[in-house]
């Protein structure tokens, strides 16, 4: 089973949006391959005939009737936000 | 008075002046918190004016954990990034003990996320709650304040409920270490609305009380279907009138976590507990969940860390919580913010996580655990056509001291959920109540039923549990 090593852990840390310091890395890698390690040990077993278990019960799929509902309202929606401007979030420039 | 019951009778006629109460109770919970803290924010309810709902919770007091939205109450799950954060709704549970006459004190401390079996895991800034049995020790995690708080108030014979979360044994641990009932419905009995989720497949709002049956009143009073939640389900409860003869029921006795691991002295307390149940009338069978005790942990990490992954993404400082002064792109400013108020363990399970389901690897880690999951369910269901409830203890170990914490590693860590790891993936019932003492600390009996018997449960928990503050 596949395990981990420093140039995995950075480019898994880059996609989750996590930059790590030196400290980090250094502490991360030796527990996550202990950890990786103790969790091949699910490999040992046939799964092949099994369903996925999305959830630990069955959950029929429920439908309501298309009306429109009370939703959060614009003010409440931005209540929590730090930036904003107007109706609007503010964030990061994402050109220029 | 610590009867939750007898409570609410008298706040009901008048015996109890609530105004006077919760004066009391508030400057008791400032100075206690400051010593233990088992709150991370302790409620305004010294100058209220109380006209509530005239319901089963009348006038009782009831702290909500971290994680579980409380409307214009500060709920950051125990993390740092979302600092600031103030609902604008209540989570449906909160809102139905409300609507019950409840009156909210404070949110309790937890690991960050849910992300511990100590709650030492708290987030930045966060305080490490302490066990109100000996303060050098754990009340475990992640519901580690909802316990303390529940015996704390026990000792002090103020009759308190609380609403917690447990999504890998979050309830059921800190009930043990602290000597109080622990109750996890099955998955989708209690609405998952307004929860601040860890892992959606495996979270599960429950009740921690001091006794079986103030817990199983709570939980009949939060649950039910709701709309909001596409995993909500339609049961009605009836647990509080419930028959306490247990002479039909047959225990079955999980021999695979009596074996390594599990420190002697609670494995002995343990098997005192189930032998006197035994002179109660019920019939014991060993049986054995030999594929749950050997790949539980690692199909339970990686499912809950995979989900978990997905979950955090969207904490990026822009519509809620912990935010930085906007400068560079996107990835930049997310990384930013989230690298800043993330805590060490809530990293260390995103990029698990992230790992497991990442193209090349998600064959191997997070599908093959989903599958396996299946095949553990199943080895449950195959037990219960031989017995009713199954039993073992809560923890393999008494409440540790901080100072044993330290040492151990991630890995250990996560391997002390050895046996509240199962039923909580195969999204079981199961109950925790204390058992007995061992070195002046409590030690938890945790009793588990098929999906949707809580009944049976309460039946035995009553029986077998020793309650703390029982002498009035």
């Amino acid at each position: 089973m596949s395990s981990i090593d420093r140039e995995i852990l950075l480019r898994v840390a880059k996609n989750a949006r996590l930059k790590l310091t030196k400290k980090e890395i250094e502490e991360f890698l030796p527990q996550l391959e202990e950890i990786l390690k103790a969790f091949a040990k699910i490999s040992e077993i046939d799964v092949s005939n099994e369903q996925l278990a999305v959830h630990p019960i069955e959950i029929e799929q429920k439908t309501r009737e298309d009306k429109i509902g009370e939703g959060l309202s614009v003010e409440d929606s931005l209540k929590n936000a730090k930036h904003k401007k107007g109706n609007y979030f503010l964030g990061p420039k994402a050109i220029g | 008075m610590v009867d939750v019951t007898k409570f609410v009778k008298k706040a009901k006629s008048n015996k109890i002046n609530l105004k006077n109460f919760y004066k009391k109770l508030s400057k008791k919970l400032r100075k206690w918190n400051s010593e233990y803290r088992h709150l991370v924010l302790i409620n305004e309810i010294d100058s209220v004016e109380f006209s509530l709902p005239n319901g089963n919770l009348y006038g009782v007091p009831l702290s909500v954990k971290d994680c579980i939205c409380v409307k214009g109450m500060e709920s950051r799950a125990g993390s740092a990034i979302l600092h600031g954060y103030k609902p604008t709704f209540n989570a449906t549970a909160v809102q139905n003990a409300l609507n019950n006459g409840a009156v909210i004190i404070g949110k309790t401390s937890q690991d960050e996320f849910g992300f511990g079996t100590f709650n030492v895991n708290v987030g930045k800034g966060f305080e490490i709650p302490l066990n109100p049995h000996d303060k050098k020790r754990s009340c475990g995690g992640s519901s580690g304040g909802a316990a303390g708080l529940t015996a704390l108030l026990a000792m002090n014979k103020i009759p308190h409920l609380a609403i917690a979360e447990s999504t890998g044994g979050s309830i059921a641990c800190p009930a043990s270490f602290c000597g109080v009932a622990g109750f996890t419905p099955t998955y989708g009995l209690v609405s998952r609305y307004g929860l601040i989720d860890y892992a959606n497949s495996l979270d599960k709002i429950g009740a921690i009380a001091r006794t079986t049956i103030e817990a199983a009143l709570l939980l009949e009073n939060i649950a039910g279907f709701d709309e909001k939640d596409s995993t909500s389900v339609s049961v009605n409860l009836k647990l509080t009138k419930t028959d306490t003869n247990i002479e039909n029921l047959t225990l079955g006795i999980v021999k695979d976590f009596f074996s390594e691991g599990i420190d002697r002295e609670v494995a002995d307390i343990v098997w005192r507990k189930i032998k006197e149940l035994e002179a109660k009338g019920v019939e014991l069978k060993e049986v054995s969940l030999p594929l749950n005790a050997k790949y539980g942990l690692a199909t339970y990490y990686i499912v809950a860390m995979s989900e978990a992954s997905t979950n955090l993404a969207k904490y990026c400082g822009i519509r809620y919580g912990a935010a930085l002064k906007l400068e560079g792109n996107f990835d930049e400013y997310f990384s930013k913010v989230r690298s800043k108020f993330f805590g060490e363990e809530a990293k260390r399970r995103i990029i698990l996580g992230t790992f497991a389901r990442q193209h090349g690897f998600r064959d191997a880690y997070y599908i093959r655990a989903l599958k396996l999951r299946s095949k553990l369910i199943k080895e449950f269901k195959k037990v219960f056509k031989s017995c009713d409830v199954v039993v073992h203890p809560t923890m393999p170990i008494i409440a540790p001291r901080f100072d044993e914490i330290e040492k151990l590693t991630p890995l250990q860590n996560y391997a002390m959920d050895l046996c509240t790891v199962p039923a909580n993936l195969a999204g079981l019932p199961h109950l925790s109540v204390n058992a007995g003492f061992s070195r002046r600390m409590p030690v938890g009996i945790m009793f588990t039923a098929d999906h949707f018997n809580e009944e049976k449960l309460v039946k035995i928990g009553i029986n077998a549990e020793e309650p703390i503050g029982e002498k009035e």
